[in-house]
């Protein structure tokens, strides 16, 4: 938004007068904030006895909300910039698999396996973004392409190196690697056995981990979501190139005409939105230790859906990445909650469905406000 | 704007009531079972009919939960998900051991009782701590199937593979070849989900490979296209048949001699024993002190009558 290019005086006569109540309305972020209230009354409500408010429980929806938030990012960030790429889920998939291949196929070292899978996905994201540059397509079907072809890949390639589609024993590999703990390790790990051993939180009762806390720490995915969501939020509303984001994505060419370099803002958002699937991909492969060929299936959707709960338009050139993580947020309690709520499983889609619709007609009612169209 | 909020927590509210009845009659135990299978595969409904047969029987109280999609990964959420809300007991399936042995260790150590169903090997379920493991093998399954077609004297064969994303599926297609004694080269098709997309693939292959003398399918997903297939291009009956697991349209091949062989796992007793069980163990400390083998059973033309009343419902 341009608030952070206003100047300092009192009042400009070129800028409209505008009441506080109704510039609070128009932030992009206000669905997401009632949305996000909203739902935690719900499941205070209906699930509060469930476990869902307990250790365990906050980490299991925190860490799924943040998995929503690391795609979300680079989702709200491309589609600000007026594109979408549909191969945010495939991309987790083959980005897992080729640290897969590469650390244990092929006994690389595992931070550089993680390294080369980093350059190779961006690469992959600038194609995309190249594509759609030069063609003038639009990015909608361009990435729809790469949503197949890189599918396929993740597909074939460990069919074919070690006739399965699951690679495990990542894990061992990855024992003593200085980069994989950055991805799949957790902080805060003494603070939280203190709080186990001083009972302000549950331990295992038996095994080999009898008297560790339930919850160990903080997963660095949640790590990787919070500062990713704060450095997304700083890059577009703080600086240049934030504003340069929201012109390439209103109107393409006005911002062309003022000097944007809109083609170099769009690939690079390409990028950065390929950057947060590899970062989604490590994490999970790190965790798990083991890439499959069906990760990430529908991911890339998920991620529109929470762009597009947290206030983002699908025509570009408005939202927010606060917005956004919120939304993520609304989708991983939901999906979660709904489950500790003890819903029938089959009905999430009716639910999400209906979530989708509430949130987009609570956002063009706002859009509608701002542009004053009827 | 305030209407419209006014709207949104009428409608949440509303959503609300089936839920608080759905959580306020619980009187015995409480289980959770959870499996891989996306919302598409309709062969679960089995499962879901055992769990309710079984939690109507004993008086507990069984969920269903699956992740939406089939990924692996998002299952592992769910069942850390079900350790949080703490049931008496969690069946579930080991579809990936990886991702899901670190999740279902912490369910056992906080207190949880598992058992292991449908895939899975006995080693990875003692393993993981859990109680028992109850379901059918997949490679041994695999290599009967394969000595029965060699025995009938096939010597080439395609595998249907509806689900390649799953590495245990495959293992049955891995068992046939070697139960045939031949290599398993490219005869392992991934034919997708989509009943019009399998159906093409396997005419495609069977152009292209005129001289293949068997087809194995995975389960209803790819078995129902392969027999439209077949009766399009007039090999049914004439190609040796089998399949993995039952459905409606698979007992009706079998009948009219389409399919030569269908492999029944009985899905039914994987979702309807550990049910039983658990309770049992919860309330009386009595547990069966070996795995159970809910399968493989042949089912052929003869006696099918009983599998036809039940298909696609308790078998």
């Amino acid at each position: 938004m341009s608030e952070t290019a206003q100047s300092p005086i009192a009042s400009d006569e070129r800028i409209k007068e505008m009441s506080g109540f109704r510039k609070a309305l128009i932030r992009p972020e206000l669905g997401g904030i009632c949305g996000t209230i909203i739902v935690f009354v719900f499941f205070l409500l209906t699930a509060f006895d469930s476990g869902m408010f307990n250790p365990q429980g906050i980490m299991n929806w925190s860490v799924v909300s943040a998995q929503f938030m690391i795609i979300a990012v680079g989702a709200c960030l491309l589609m600000i910039a007026g594109e979408f790429d549909l191969s945010v889920g495939s991309m987790i998939g083959f980005a897992g698999m080729m640290i897969a291949i590469f650390s244990v196929t092929l006994d690389w070292p595992v931070w550089l396996a993680i390294i080369t899978t980093f350059i190779i996905c961006i690469s992959i994201g600038a194609l995309n973004g190249f594509i759609v540059i030069r063609t003038g397509l639009p990015s909608f079907i361009v990435t729809l392409a790469f949503l197949f072809i890189l599918r396929g890949f993740t597909i074939y390639l460990p069919q074919t190196i070690e006739r399965k589609t699951i690679i495990g024993g990542i894990a061992d590999v990855a024992q003593g690697d200085w980069l994989a703990p950055i991805f799949g390790g957790t902080i805060l790990k003494g603070f939280f056995q203190w709080l186990g051993d001083n009972g302000l939180i549950e331990t295992f009762e038996r095994g080999t981990r009898a008297g560790q806390p339930v919850v160990d720490g903080i997963p660095m995915l949640i790590v990787w979501a919070l500062l990713l969501v704060v450095f997304g939020h700083i890059l577009l509303t703080r600086t240049k190139f934030g504003n340069w984001i929201f012109a390439a994505g209103g109107d393409a060419q006005a911002a062309r005409y003022v000097g944007v370099p809109v083609n170099r803002v769009k690939i690079l958002m390409f990028m950065f939105t390929a950057f947060c699937a590899c970062v989604f991909a490590t994490a999970q492969v790190m965790e798990f230790g083991s890439a499959g060929a069906d990760r990430g299936l529908l991911k890339e959707f998920e991620a529109i859906i929470a762009v597009v709960i947290g206030g983002a338009l699908l025509t570009g050139g408005y939202g927010s990445v606060i917005g956004a993580a919120l939304g993520a947020l609304i989708f991983g309690v939901v999906q979660q909650g709904l489950f500790f709520a003890g819903v029938e499983s089959s009905l999430f889609r009716v639910f999400l469905g209906v979530l989708l619709l509430l949130a987009v007609i609570l956002n063009t009612y706002i859009r509608r406000m701002i542009t004053g169209e009827r | 704007m305030k209407k419209l909020l006014k709207k949104l927590g009428v409608a949440l509210a509303l959503a609300a009531t089936p839920m608080m009845v759905a959580t306020a009659s619980a009187e015995g135990e409480q289980y959770v079972l959870v499996s891989h299978a996306p919302d598409s595969d309709t062969w679960w409904n089995v499962i879901k009919n055992g769990i309710a047969l079984a939690g109507e029987q004993m008086g507990v109280e069984v969920e269903y939960r699956n992740p939406p999609t089939g990924d692996i990964a998002d299952m592992a959420r769910i069942i850390e998900q079900a350790t949080a809300a703490g049931p008496n007991g969690i069946i579930t399936t080991l579809a990936d051991f990886d991702v899901l042995q670190g999740p279902i260790k912490d369910a056992v150590a906080s207190g949880i009782d598992v058992i292991i169903m449908n895939t899975g090997t006995p080693e990875q379920a003692r393993e993981v701590g859990a109680l028992m493991y109850v379901g059918q093998p997949e490679y041994d399954a695999g290599l009967a199937a394969g000595q029965r077609a060699k025995a009938d004297g096939v010597t080439s064969f395609l595998c249907v593979n509806h689900a390649i994303q799953q590495p245990t599926v495959g293992e049955r297609c891995r068992g046939f070849a070697d139960g045939l004694e031949v290599d398993l080269g490219d005869s392992m098709l991934d034919s997708g989900t989509d009943p019009s997309e399998v159906k093409n693939k396997v005419l495609a292959y069977l152009s292209a490979n005129p001289d293949t003398d068997a087809i194995l399918t995975l389960g209803p997903v790819s078995a129902d296209p392969t027999i439209q297939a077949l009766e399009e291009n007039g090999m049914a009956g004439e190609i040796y048949f089998g399949t993995f697991d039952l459905g409606d349209e698979i007992v009706k091949a079998i009948k009219s001699g389409v399919i030569n062989w269908g492999i029944d796992q009985q899905p039914f007793l994987q979702a309807y024993l550990p049910v039983v069980v658990m309770s049992n163990y919860h309330r009386y400390g009595v547990l069966p002190g070996n795995n159970i083998n809910s399968g493989p059973g042949f089912v052929t033309a003869d006696a099918l009558e009983l599998v036809e009343q039940h298909a696609g419902e308790y078998r």
